[in-house]
């Protein structure tokens, strides 16, 4: 496949789609259904696109593959290049994956402004894999904080009562955020004279000068996961987006965060990433136990779904930092899980609420009696979040936990608990949606799901049951990119101690 | 007295400024003989006269090092080239865009572009000036074509106050300049930039009377490019000003002003770096944060923008600040992506009418999605670009800039000047919630055709902002370097 530009290609698809959607003129009808199809077929070719890259990707091989570069600043050193390790890979074909789901969930869901829905849609999904593309770290920020756009106006344009507020806090949130990364960038740039991600990672930074440029990259990537303290974006808009909206945010943008830590702190910062290392450890703690708590509490579905994200994104950043192979593999396999998992739990929230128009629980009960196919979608996903074996969620958990636990026990303790309460939160809002007495009368006339749910649901329930029964063929992909990330880092270390030995031994030193 | 001999002169250098002088007197004779009804041709023509003595600009500009004419008072080398070029075709782009309007408010006087382009003219000679001398007749004819256009709407209380406003301050802040500039030959002996340079190398420890005049001279400087604190005039200026007035003062003089400011500075002070720093650092934050703060609460969408344009002068001086090629390039590729979104902003600004009335409250504009797509969705690019979000083009001035404070370790600078563009992004995403969230049903009238060419332009050029660093970064460094011989 060497000279063939199939990542450019899956990245800057979407975007002729939704050109093409611009120049769309008719009656409204017809824009809007024009506008469906023309979202549905280029989402539809990027994915296939997308599944050549997942057949031909060299699983052996630690480094980046399908690599392609272009001149873009050149007096600057500042390039195009766009490249795929095991780390990314699986990024790109979720981003590809879940676009499609999107689009197909939002076809009877939004009535209104469909052009432009579709067009956002579409211009989202090349800066989300572009984002996992890019190997120019100044590329990389463009598409990372080009998302905020789609995605304000997103959730702006079409979501629910309270959507200003949400919209205008996500939006100033995530860039209060990365725009200290971008100054962060800018030092690095300074120093390396480049921004070429594989030349940031084998330059070596100055320990003190590491600490701020790692804390520069926590602002980012921490509201990404997003971690807490600062995971209260969240929750509001998640709440206030529509349900496609929903599904993109928990499936792919949180995943951006950790993406970011795995493929910038641990590299490009060895010194720093081991010594926040406790830091990382008392906010994912945190994180799993607090907002499980919060997550038990909560009156509205989105909301517990998006409390219960939190958590599962603070077992995600616990294992990044345990710095071991399970621990990294765990929480790799633990975002991918939560992207399918948690992006299928907003759907099932949507499939009610386009039903009944209302997310409070309370007004539900008793779903089982006349939406079985639906109550069974629901449970299995249900379990996913739970962590059953045999769903993708045990896998994650358990190789975060035995990464935190080499580690550091105490840690691996407490967020063990979030899988107990996380067993609580779930189960208790399935009981009260699903079973009990079929009450309500406006419920009664509920319809099971439609021939295009099931469309939706089924191949995202036989991901969940494939990922939990073989892992294998998606821990096989990243297998070699972990171990040589790992690798390096423990070399990085043991070099830099044997540098600070030398000059604690050399005279003169210390003055 | 030195004897100047005919060759110094070099009036070749000199050709767009002079080709301006002259096509400025013609239009005045044309306009007097065929009166109010000539003010469109008038217009193209000076339209077109600027837009040929930009490429005049780029024609004299000698490839590399400074060539002088009038015995060092004038100076032409690839900044000025530069400089001009951007001043220039704004201006005519700001005629183009004023006609539609001063046609229809009644302010159609032949005198307003021949104005416009008197106004370029005295910025050409700012650009170019190498003298305190020639700075300030170069300022002064600026100033005074400014002052008359502000109450070109001599009939309207608003632009009438909006004149006296800018011509009183206008006058206060010229006469702090030209105190400094004496202040300056008293202690130094010469006004001319090259000596200056000289003398100045070398004095490890420069007279407090030096300081003081640099001093007044910024100060003077500051207040042309109304950075905080001498920006006070700008709000009610950009208010009362007819609206095509407005979007040419925050364009074209501003890029004229910062060119002198940094040409100024890093010229003839460049020794003293240590001690203009600490003043351009203090404006700039200064700027950057009330420019961001202030504008919160702005219903006046006019207003809005001259806050936003307190806020971009304060970005721009984060790179001058700097003090470095880097920094300059920085303030040059800054100015240059500013000045477009500029006009692309004032462009829907000038076509927000609603039944022939004229709209500047923010409020009023909800629905424009709906009524006007094309003038919703340009807006919200450039909204987008002034907020500095990729991949729009504004984004990569910020970079540029920033790049520069971080080079010259002004991290602190450099991080107060991010969170102020965070706080700034609140006002920008206000004004595109308006327009694209809240539902209106009324309708807006539709774009003149120059206005909506312009605006396809300047967005053409914003979306494609990932493209643009590369076309201006080389040109910019190019001519950055120019200012820094050695």
């Amino acid at each position: 496949m060497t000279g063939f530009p199939i990542l450019s290609l899956t990245t800057f698809l979407p975007l002729v789609g939704a050109i093409l959607i611009v120049f769309t003129r008719g009656p409204e009808d017809f824009v809007a259904k024009s506008a469906r199809m023309i979202a549905l077929i280029t989402s539809s070719v990027v994915f296939l696109l997308s599944l050549a890259i997942w057949f031909n990707f060299d699983r052996t091989n630690p480094g980046f593959q399908f690599e392609e570069q272009a001149d873009w600043m050149p007096t600057l050193h500042i390039g195009y290049r766009m490249g795929v390790d095991g780390i990314s890979m699986t990024f790109v074909l979720l981003s590809t994956l879940l676009t499609p789901v999107c689009i197909l969930a939002s076809w009877e869901a939004i009535t209104m402004r469909v052009k432009e829905y579709m067009i956002a849609f579409l211009v989202l999904e090349t800066l989300m894999v572009g984002t996992f593309c890019a190997l120019d770290f100044l590329a990389f920020y463009v598409f990372f904080e080009g998302v905020l756009i789609p995605m304000y106006l997103i959730i702006g344009v079409w979501g629910g009562p309270r959507r200003v507020y949400s919209a205008f806090k996500f939006f100033l949130y995530t860039l209060l955020g990365s725009v200290l990364m971008l100054l962060a960038i800018l030092a690095m740039y300074r120093q390396a004279g480049t921004t070429d991600i594989p030349t940031l990672m084998a330059t070596h930074f100055d320990p003190g000068m590491q600490k701020w440029l790692w804390l520069a990259f926590l602002a980012s990537f921490a509201v990404k996961v997003p971690m807490w303290p600062v995971h209260t974006w969240l929750p509001d808009a998640h709440v206030e987006a529509p349900t496609a909206g929903s599904v993109i945010l928990a499936g792919v943008l949180l995943k951006i965060g950790g993406y970011g830590f795995l493929r910038f702190s641990l590299p490009m910062l060895p010194d720093a990433s081991v010594y926040f290392t406790p830091l990382i450890y008392t906010l994912s703690v945190v994180a799993v136990i607090y907002t499980s708590l919060v997550a038990l509490a909560q009156e509205d579905m989105k909301k517990l779904i998006a409390y219960s994200s939190v958590a599962h994104m603070g077992f995600v950043t616990a294992g990044i930092f345990s710095l071991n192979v399970q621990g990294i593999q765990g929480a790799l396999f633990q975002m991918l899980s939560h992207g399918i998992v948690s992006a299928a739990l907003f759907l099932c929230v949507g499939v009610v609420y386009d039903r009944l128009h209302s997310r409070e629980i309370a007004r539900y009960g008793g779903l089982v009696n006349n939406m079985p196919r639906y109550a069974f979608a629901f449970m299995i996903f249900t379990m996913a979040s739970v962590g059953l074996p045999g769903t993708s969620g045990f896998v994650g958990e358990f190789l975060v936990m035995v990464g935190v636990f080499k580690d550091n026990t105490w840690a691996a303790f407490f967020i063990a608990t979030g899988v107990i309460l996380g067993a609580a939160y779930m189960l208790w809002l399935y009981r009260r949606v699903i079973f009990g007495k079929l009450e309500k009368p406006d419920l009664m006339k509920f319809l099971d799901l439609s021939p295009r749910e099931v469309a939706i649901f089924v191949p995202l329930i036989l991901i969940v049951l494939w990922m939990g029964i073989y892992p294998k063929s998606f821990t096989g992909i990243f297998d070699a990119s972990v171990d040589n990330l790992v690798k390096t880092h423990q070399t990085a270390m043991a070099e830099h101690h044997k540098v600070d030995l030398a000059e604690i031994d050399s005279p003169g030193a210390g003055e | 007295m030195e004897s100047i001999s005919l060759s110094d002169l070099n009036y070749a250098a000199a050709t767009p400024e002079i080709f301006l002088a002259v096509v400025a007197m013609v239009l005045l004779v044309l306009g007097v003989f065929q009166g109010d009804k000539s003010t469109r041709p008038v217009g193209w023509l000076a339209a077109i006269a600027l837009a040929v003595a930009a490429w005049l600009a780029v024609h004299v500009a000698p490839a590399t090092g400074q060539t002088p004419a009038f015995a060092n008072q004038f100076i032409v080398d690839g900044f000025a080239g530069f400089m001009k070029v951007l001043t220039l075709l704004a201006t005519a782009v700001s005629i183009l865009i004023s006609l539609g309007y001063a046609e229809r408010n009644g302010m159609a006087r032949f005198e307003l572009p021949i104005l416009m382009t008197v106004a370029a003219l005295g910025m050409s000679m700012m650009i170019s000036a190498n003298n305190l001398i020639s700075l300030y007749v170069g300022l002064e004819l600026q100033s005074l074509a400014l002052y008359v256009t502000a109450a070109i709407r001599r009939d309207t209380v608003k632009s009438t106050e909006a004149g006296l406003k800018y011509f009183v301050l206008g006058a206060l802040s010229s006469g702090m300049l030209l105190y400094g500039a004496s202040m300056i030959y008293g202690f130094t002996g010469s006004t001319d930039f090259t000596k200056l340079a000289q003398v100045l190398t070398g004095d490890a420890q420069p007279a407090v009377g030096l300081i003081v005049g640099l001093v007044f001279l910024s100060a003077g400087l500051a207040f042309k490019i109304s950075a905080v604190p001498f920006h006070m005039w700008t709000p009610d200026v950009y208010e009362g000003a007819p609206t095509p007035i407005t979007a040419f003062f925050a364009a074209a003089p501003k890029v004229a002003a910062i060119a002198l400011f940094t040409r100024v500075l890093v010229g003839p002070f460049g020794p003293l770096l240590m001690q203009w720093q600490q003043i351009i650092v203090v404006v700039s934050v200064l700027s950057m944060v009330l420019g961001a703060v202030a504008a919160i609460n702005q219903r006046n969408i006019k207003r809005l923008m001259a806050y936003s344009s307190i806020g971009n002068v304060g970005y721009a001086l984060v790179g001058l600040a700097a003090g470095t090629p880097v920094g300059v390039t920085g303030v040059l590729v800054f100015m240059a992506i500013y000045i477009v979104t500029t006009i692309g902003a004032f462009g829907v600004i000038l076509a927000m009418r609603r039944k022939g009335e004229m709209i500047e409250e923010i409020s009023d504009l909800t629905g424009l999605a709906r009524s006007q797509p094309l003038l919703a969705y340009s807006f919200v690019f450039f909204l987008f670009s002034m907020a500095g979000i990729p991949p729009f083009a504004g984004f990569f001035g910020k970079v540029f800039v920033f790049n520069a404070a971080i080079d010259a370790h002004l991290y602190v600078l450099a991080v107060i000047g991010v969170v102020a563009s965070v706080v700034s992004c609140f006002y920008y995403i206000r004004v595109i919630k308006v327009m694209c969230f809240d539902q209106g049903t009324e309708h807006f009238d539709a774009p003149d055709p120059t206005i909506r060419v312009v605006l396809l332009a300047c967005s053409a050029f914003v979306l494609l902002g990932v493209f643009v660093p590369s076309w201006i970064a080389g040109a910019a460094t190019a001519a950055a370097a120019s200012l820094f011989p050695g």
